[in-house]
């Protein structure tokens, strides 16, 4: 085996030596000169319009430099279309500043900038701010009646199809069950804080340092909504402290910090607070409905599943919920429909694994219930549904491994020695639940460009403006560049996270790994030509006669295959040349490929839960998620993505929720103490299993993403465990103590 | 139905406290400094000094991003304010590797993937150099009580859990 083939090894991330020593910058930590600071108002009602904003206050205060508010904001783009961005939804996107009409509590009104931070938090209390308030609505449940169909036009939302006839099937079938469940609204709440540093330059360019999960995104905004020119603005973001979707929309704090610095032409710097991180896009409160039915071995007769998703007034939010109960199972008789319910709330934006979180929770509860109702093993029940193709669009898979994650993971779990009824596994006081649930998410890829750049000193740069979110980018395009070219990986670097760097997707859906992967590896096999090339035309040279088939690229040799010893040095051949070799290239997705096939990865997720029986206290003492997810392309960051995925899940299912209070339409637990996510002594045991997975088609790494699908089916596994440990079914989440105390 | 709100009564601008001088002594330098009383520890180190490896996570004593060591006890940066730390030895996530030698603790997250992002990584490793110090920490579940007051929303903490007991040898 050579020691450049570095694809599907544990490397340790390359990015690891600045994290862990604190010299990894993030959005708001660069210094500059005369830096001003920006601190961020926002509107205390949820509806209606400002009518008294002071600011004369605030401006005594020595230091402080200016109050931008609608009132002297100058005249931007005029159309909704220059406020759109490649995640927009269909409708009219919000324009901070832009009018004295609140639409949505907390909306920011006004930025206060001054020389420190402390004299803009300080002189943001001086605002005299009235308002006329007007009655918001944010309550879903009560605004069921005006909900409407789902539009098209947000780029990866599919429409759901239906198929058979599942209301007749399942009058006639002898088991059936029916539920409605609901879980809130949740923010994503990334450790970083949305920040964006405008610095302005020389000539009235600008260097936006901004945390995003698309630097060619936040640049396209900048650019439109101020009337700049490509050249007169650069984004970086070469790191980002998380982000799960927040970042894959500008957020309002990019235009506060833009639009100051070009309005003072000084350096501005904009961070949200951690309040502040409750006040734009988060995961739609939802309420579904779903009904199924069964003949008596168990064989699906029926689907039926409704989703109500909130959205705001001014844009229509959408997600794939349902599509999965078409997809999961075999069934004839698929009935699937999604409205949207406009409330006084913000636009809600994609958070880790968008849709399939909420229509899977639903579902494989639903899978349960009905299990229960057919006295069969719920593993038995999907296993007697497993679907082998694709019935939503007809198509095949390019590869599907779900039955061995139900098989290894049950092995691994122990599943066998379930005893299948609720309450009978107890450990004194604490009752024992194992539940299970299955997922899947879609393996897609995108069109991305990278460039390398291969120095006489042997030194190999690629790079594409993609993004590493925490996810293994710099790590894994660094492995691939290394072995395609058979180089040392020390020799090897990857650059991201700058829109002079060619165009890349945004970072999300899962499919950076194999979009930029394909890019890097694509661009490296263009300069390996090259150099095969430069080393045919050496004197005496072994490999005159040889094609690109007949050599490979490994331990820093190009290597004739039929003779190994027939070798030529790569750092010989471009010392010799004694210039660049410089490539630009580009990756799509297979288009007929994409035609013939359904693209997927799947998982199996096995929970045990333990739940006092006195004090309702719900503890997740063990999951086991088994993974079908392509080529795994670096085990040790594949397993932390799982790991982090399955924390989420343990969240959503326990702990996370955004309560909002109806008579303020406000999100009230808008900090870190009271909007609960997992500590480290909420996590036990966590295993990850990755089954075999061949997939020659999806794409030339054989790799599907990995940043989803573990989170999908941790929740309805969990909600599954604690039915079995309680005999209580708690349908809606997150499922907290006083559920298990109180509900029949 | 719509009503006025108003939302603060008329506040006027007071006058500011005078900036004072302060001595912080981080990672065995000294730097003097004058700060307005109302700096926090962590604003100082980020913004006014530059050692931004210190992070905000939430400014509110809730997320354990902003983890310092003040006398070789960890605390919240945010908590604090600078001006309370005159004299006393601070110690940040820049000042732990020796030259080039990564600490032990820096090294075993790397090796353990002990993070994702790594917003939370500077006080998480902060938090666990205080933590062995403080010798309480007999068990993996002690670790992972007593590294509660560090939030990681990549959800690395399982990782995080392996790192510290590798350089503990799984006792403290
Ligand atoms: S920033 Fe200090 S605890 Fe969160
Ligand atoms: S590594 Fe991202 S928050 Fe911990």
């Amino acid at each position: 085996m050579s020691s450049t083939n570095y694809v599907g090894k544990p490397v340790s991330r390359v990015d690891g030596y600045a994290k862990v020593t604190g010299q990894a910058r993030y959005a708001v930590e660069h210094h500059v000169p005369n830096l001003l600071y920006g601190f961020i108002v926002n509107s205390a009602i949820a509806k209606g319009s400002v009518t008294t904003l002071d600011t004369s206050e605030a401006l005594k205060v020595p230091g402080v430099v200016q109050v931008f508010t609608h009132k002297n904001t100058p005249s931007l783009a005029w159309f909704d279309r220059s406020y759109k961005d490649q995640d927009s939804v269909p409708g009219s996107p919000f324009r901070p500043l832009h009018s004295e009409k609140i639409r949505f509590s907390m909306q920011p009104i006004a930025l206060v900038v001054a020389e420190t931070f402390e004299l803009a938090r300080y002189a943001s209390t001086l605002l005299k701010i009235e308002y006329k308030e007007e009655s918001s609505s944010t309550n879903l449940s009560e605004s069921l009646p005006q909900a409407h169909e789902a539009p098209k036009g947000k780029e990866g939302y599919m429409p759901p199809k239906s198929r058979g006839h599942a209301k007749k099937a399942f009058s006639a079938a002898p088991v059936k069950i029916q539920a409605e469940y609901i879980h809130g609204a949740e923010h994503h709440n990334p450790m970083e804080m949305h920040g964006s540093m405008a610095i302005y330059e020389k000539g009235g360019k600008l260097l936006v340092y901004d945390k995003t999960q698309g630097v060619a995104n936040t640049q396209e905004y900048v650019k439109k909504v101020f009337g700049l020119s490509k050249d007169d603005v650069r984004v970086l973001s070469p790191y980002v402290g998380g982000a799960f979707g927040s970042g894959l929309r500008p957020q309002y704090q990019l235009f506060m910090a833009v639009l100051a610095a070009l309005e003072l032409k000084q350096s501005v710097k904009v961070s949200l607070t951690r309040q502040q991180m409750f006040s734009f896009g988060h995961r739609p409160k939802s309420l579904q409905r779903l009904a199924l039915s069964a003949a008596s071995d168990g064989t699906l007769q029926s689907i039926e599943h409704t989703c109500y998703s909130e959205t705001s007034r001014f844009e229509d939010y959408t997600e794939v919920v349902v599509n999965w109960s078409g997809l999961l199972y075999q069934c004839a008789n698929v009935e699937l429909d999604y409205q949207l319910v406009k409330l006084d709330v913000y636009t809600p934006i994609d958070m880790r694994a968008p849709g399939a979180v909420t229509g899977i929770y639903a579902l494989e509860c639903a899978m349960d219930e009905l299990a229960v109702a057919l006295n069969i093993d719920p593993l038995d029940l999907r296993l007697r549904n497993y679907a082998p193709e694709d019935q939503n669009e007809k198509k095949p898979f390019s590869s599907k491994e779900l039955r061995a994650c139900y098989l290894q993971g049950a092995e691994k779990f122990g599943w066998n020695k379930r005893n299948k009824e609720p309450r009978s596994m107890r450990e004194g006081n604490q009752l024992v639940g194992w539940g299970m649930a299955s997922a899947s998410w879609d393996a897609q890829q995108q069109k991305c460009a990278a460039k390398a750049l291969l120095t006489p000193d042997g030194k190999l740069t690629v790079s594409s403006g993609t993004a590493d979110i925490g996810t293994g980018t710099y790590t894994i395009m660094t492995q691939i560049a290394a072995e395609t070219l058979g180089l040392p990986i020390e020799q090897v670097e990857f650059k991201l996270g700058d829109s002079s760097l060619p165009e890349a997707p945004l970072e999300g859906g899962s499919w950076t790994a194999v979009s930029v992967g394909s890019a890097v590896k694509a661009t490296c096999e263009e300069v390996g030509q090259k150099l095969l090339k430069l080393a045919k035309k050496k004197k005496d040279s072994p490999l005159a006669n040889a094609g690109a088939e007949d050599v490979v690229f490994e331990n820093g040799y190009i290597i004739l295959k039929k003779d190994p010893a027939a070798a030529v040095s790569i750092l010989d051949i471009i010392r010799d040349e004694r210039e660049d070799i410089e490539v630009e290239s580009a990756a799509m997705p297979g288009m007929i490929d994409k035609l013939k096939y359904s693209f997927h990865s799947h998982s199996a997720v096995f929970a045990e839960v333990k739940v006092d029986e006195d004090l309702g206290t719900i503890h997740v003492t063990r999951v086991v998620s088994a993974i079908a997810g392509g080529r795994v392309l670096n085990p040790k960051t594949a397993r932390s993505q799982i790991l982090g995925a399955v924390v989420w899940g343990i969240s959503m299912a326990l702990q996370e929720d955004s309560v909002i209070d109806h008579n303020f339409g406000r999100f009230m637990n808008h900090n870190y103490a009271e909007y609960h996510v997992p500590v480290n002594a909420d996590i036990q045991n966590i295993e990850v299993i990755f089954v075999e997975e061949e997939d020659d088609i999806i794409n030339p790494l054989g790799a599907k993403g990995l940043g989803e699908i573990g989170i999908v089916g941790v929740a309805g596994a969990i909600a599954n465990a604690v039915y079995h440990a309680t005999g209580k079914r708690i349908r809606k989440l997150p499922i907290q103590l006083d559920n298990v105390l109180s509900e029949p | 139905m719509s009503n006025t709100v108003q939302e603060k009564t008329t506040l006027a601008a007071q006058p500011l406290a005078e900036p004072l001088p302060v001595h912080l002594r981080i990672n065995g330098e000294d730097h003097r400094l004058q700060l307005r009383p109302w700096v926090s520890l962590l604003d100082a180190l980020r913004e006014y000094i530059g050692y931004t490896g210190t992070k905000k996570g939430c400014d509110h004593g809730q997320c354990g991003a902003c983890t310092v060591l003040v006398d070789g006890v960890r605390i919240n940066a945010c908590m604090t304010l600078a001006v309370m730390r005159d004299g006393q030895e601070i110690t940040t996530i820049e000042g732990l590797a020796n030259g080039d030698k990564l600490h032990p603790l820096q090294a075993a997250f790397v090796e353990h993937d002990a993070f994702q992002c790594g917003y939370c990584t500077p006080g998480q490793i902060c938090s666990a150099v205080g933590l062995i110090k403080e010798g309480r920490a007999k068990t993996r579940d002690d670790i992972r009580e007593l590294m509660s007051g560090n939030i990681c929303r990549c959800g690395a903490y399982t990782n995080i859990v392996d790192a510290i007991e590798s350089v503990t040898g799984g006792t403290i």
